[in-house]
């Protein structure tokens, strides 16, 4: 249908805003004679505001105009409820980077008392005595940090490997019937509650781990990690204990992005490498693996930064310490989480902004790896990141 | 004629002899009883050593060293036969299967073991009391959880009032309104996901605790910030599943956009969106840290979540546990078991629902 559109686009770009799709539309001409020339090419012109506005609705398309056709222009035009609609959903979507900000600058403000009072000495001091029983000097997250990174690490290393060697096996070994259970049973892990991985590990795993590290200490002590730091050393409520329990935690996240990742390998591929001839662990070895190298890379930060903030778990196997020392699978240990929990009910004043301030550390340093993560994998999700 | 078949079929057996191809993936008979006498003499040499030669002891460490001795053994039997490939193949294989299957040992200890110690002191009186009456060295038999179960479920339901409309429409905005923020949003939903819950907890005891008092609803608040991302991205996944032509046939009959995504795209997604919100509810039931610097805890019952401290399940667990008191520690591990069940239904409600919306497409 030619229509008006087109010609008077042809004709006066600017000032007409009207698709062609539009059978009634209004429109403000810059001239009289322009209106004029409109008026000769359409069928029906009602005017409405004499000389320079018009409403015009186009029945049939007037003579040709001359000028060669050009692509036209689609302008959407959306009703009143629908701005209204897209309006609402921006707004409670950007709740969520509104949250963001809101969290670090209240945990900002309610931490600047103990940050005046402390210092730099607050990164960098091991001890945790704040005003309420020490002075400025005698509070700090450096023992608590060092802590909850080894928690994270011991724990990442059991993690990872585990998490891809699951995902291989949903995706690439498992018979068809066993998958959808083995994905729920894996999902499941996500879903117990952190206080009853505490509970647990507390009262049943501790104990049961004795054996293994007193035989470590026994006979790997040359290693400063495994060495006895006096003559009775206590196992059980450790770092490694706590450890083995946060990668529990941590695997179904790191799991399901890897899993995510795997299942997107083109099939193509893999049937090219088992058809040159190469066993299944050559396939995947050639295949899956450089594929999915963004998603394990990206799903093990995911899970990094769940591990650095896991609370209860910790706080219930662990004896909490205030020092830095190379043993990780004697009793004690710490992590800026477990501390806050546990320190809370008794602080206030400048103690209370002392536990406000090691969270925005936490909140800091979860969020950097958290958005890392988030990049990573949504780069790897839509195939950017993975050469193919 | 399937791809395998004919591999299957080209391969024949699995001996390398010259000319004659092999299949990399047949697993024939003489394979199964490769592993099978590698499984059992892998077994007799640990039993060998762990009873015979060397004073070791342990049920883990029998574990562990079997499985080694397994793959060694294993490792050394294929490469004698089908060569160092297939060798690798046989050993990555047994690898990733065993740990695999691992993974879920310790979640079926853990259930258990709750079990075991929270059935055997759970009464009927557990959902009708509450622990106003109950001192330490009551029996534990004496355990009443009315007051957490109330304050969950009021906590729990108030989050979702708050979270589940934002979520829904975050969601709504990332995969249909297609604004401006959609990539930064999409990466600050997944990593908002792994904010600490001690963080949120924090966030609302600055935000909003100290300026009023205790109260269940300054534990919605923060369970809500945790279950916002949660729904959200669940959410989007399966508002992503809805077929494009359902949209276009909506629009192209000449309906606005709010109308195509509330009577078509939403309602074709239900049982997804519902699935996002169980998980999101399963996402925070258990969350123990942020309540308490928000709940607080109480042992007697709180009606009104919005002044006074008030008790919830995962938080009293807690705080019995921690208690010095043998029976009070007992009484936590009732909370516990009462808890997991409540995720388990989640769980199970949240699997069927997601269930159907597979069913369906």
């Amino acid at each position: 249908m030619p229509t008006l559109g087109v010609n008077a686009v042809a004709v006066n770009r600017s000032t007409f805003p009207c698709t062609a799709l539009a059978r009634s539309c209004s429109v403000h001409f810059r001239s009289p004679d322009f209106l004029r020339e409109v008026a000769t090419r359409v069928t029906t012109v009602g005017i409405f505001q004499e000389g320079t506005s018009a409403v015009a609705t186009v029945l049939d398309g007037g003579g040709p105009s001359g000028a060669p056709p050009k692509p036209r222009q689609i302008v959407q035009i959306r009703t009143r409820a629908d701005r209204v609609f897209r309006g609402l959903a921006t707004g409670a979507s950007s709740s969520t980077l509104i949250l963001l900000f809101l969290i670090g600058l209240f945990l900002l403000i309610k931490a600047l008392p103990a940050l005046k009072c402390a210092g730099l000495n607050f990164l960098t001091t091991s001890e945790w005595n704040p005003p309420d029983r020490g002075t400025c000097e005698t509070f700090g997250v450096a023992a608590l940090m060092y802590w909850t990174v080894v928690i994270a690490v011991i724990a990442m290393v059991i993690a990872v490997p585990v998490s891809i060697a699951a995902a291989l096996f949903i995706t690439e070994y498992a018979p068809r019937w066993i998958r959808r259970p083995l994905t729920s049973l894996i999902d499941l892990l996500a879903a117990v509650p952190s206080l009853l991985y505490g509970m647990w590990g507390a009262g049943f795993l501790a104990a049961r781990t004795v054996g293994i590290t007193e035989w470590l200490a026994n006979h790997l002590g040359f290693i400063p990690f495994f060495k006895p730091t006096n003559a009775y050393p206590i196992y059980g409520p450790s770092a490694f204990v706590a450890g083995l329990v946060v990668s529990l935690m941590v695997v179904p996240i790191v799991t399901s992005v890897i899993r995510e990742v795997f299942s997107q390998v083109p099939p193509g591929e893999k049937e090219g490498a088992l058809a040159l001839g190469g066993t299944r662990w050559g396939m995947i070895r050639a295949v899956v693996l450089p594929f999915g190298r963004g998603g394990i890379i990206g799903g093990s930060m995911l899970g990094l930064g769940r591990a650095l903030g896991e609370t209860i778990a910790i706080l219930l196997i662990i004896s909490q310490i205030y020092y830095i020392r190379a043993n990780f699978i004697e009793a004690g240990a710490n992590s800026i989480a477990a501390h806050i929990a546990n320190a809370f009910g008794e602080a206030n004043g400048v103690a209370l902004s002392a536990l406000l301030a090691a969270g925005l550390v936490l909140f800091g340093v979860t969020l950097l790896v958290n958005v890392g993560a988030a990049a990573i994998i949504n780069r790897s999700r839509s195939g950017a990141g993975v050469e193919i | 004629m399937s791809l395998q078949a004919v591999r299957d079929r080209v391969a024949g057996s699995g001996s390398p002899t010259p000319g004659k191809p092999i299949s990399p993936r047949s697993f024939n008979t003489k394979d199964i009883v490769v592993l099978v006498c590698a499984i059992g003499s892998s077994l007799g040499l640990t039993w060998l050593l762990f009873t015979q030669i060397l004073p070791l002891q342990g049920s883990q460490g029998f574990l562990i060293i079997w499985f080694a001795a397994f793959l060694v053994i294993y490792y050394a039997a294929v490469r004698e036969m089908d060569g160092k490939m297939m060798a690798r193949d046989r050993l990555m294989g047994s690898i990733v299967s065993v740990v695999a299957v691992a993974v879920t040992v310790p979640l079926i200890l853990l259930l258990i073991y709750v079990t075991a110690k929270g059935l055997q002191f759970l009464r009927l009186a557990f959902f009708t009391t509450t622990m106003a009456n109950v001192g330490p060295l009551s029996p534990v038999e004496q355990t009443g959880g009315l007051q957490a179960i109330v304050g969950t479920l009021e906590q729990v339901g108030i989050a979702m009032l708050i979270a589940v409309p934002l979520g829904v429409m975050t969601a709504i905005y990332l995969n249909e309104v297609r604004g401006r923020l959609q990539r930064p949003l999409r990466i600050f939903v997944d990593a908002m996901s792994g904010t600490p819950s001690i963080v949120a907890g924090l966030f609302i005891f600055a935000f909003w605790v100290q300026n009023h008092s205790f109260s269940g609803f300054a534990a919605s608040l923060a369970l809500a910030i945790l279950m916002l991302p949660t729904v959200t991205r669940a959410t989007e996944v399966v508002i992503r599943l809805v077929p494009d032509g359902l949209r276009e046939a909506s629009l192209a009959l000449g309906s606005p956009e709010w109308r195509t995504t509330m009577k078509v795209v939403l309602p074709t997604a239900r049982s997804g969106v519902i699935t996002a919100i169980l998980l999101g509810v399963a996402r925070v039931i258990g969350e123990t840290a942020p309540l308490i610097m928000t709940a607080f805890g109480s042992a007697t019952m709180n009606l009104n979540p919005f002044s006074g401290p008030q008790s919830a399940m995962p938080l009293a667990a807690f705080q019995l546990f921690r208690s010095s008191q043998t029976a009070d520690v007992e009484r936590a591990w009732v909370y516990a078991f009462v808890l997991i069940l409540m995720v388990l239904v989640l769980f199970v409600l949240a699997r069927w629902s997601a269930g159907r919306q597979f069913a369906r497409r």
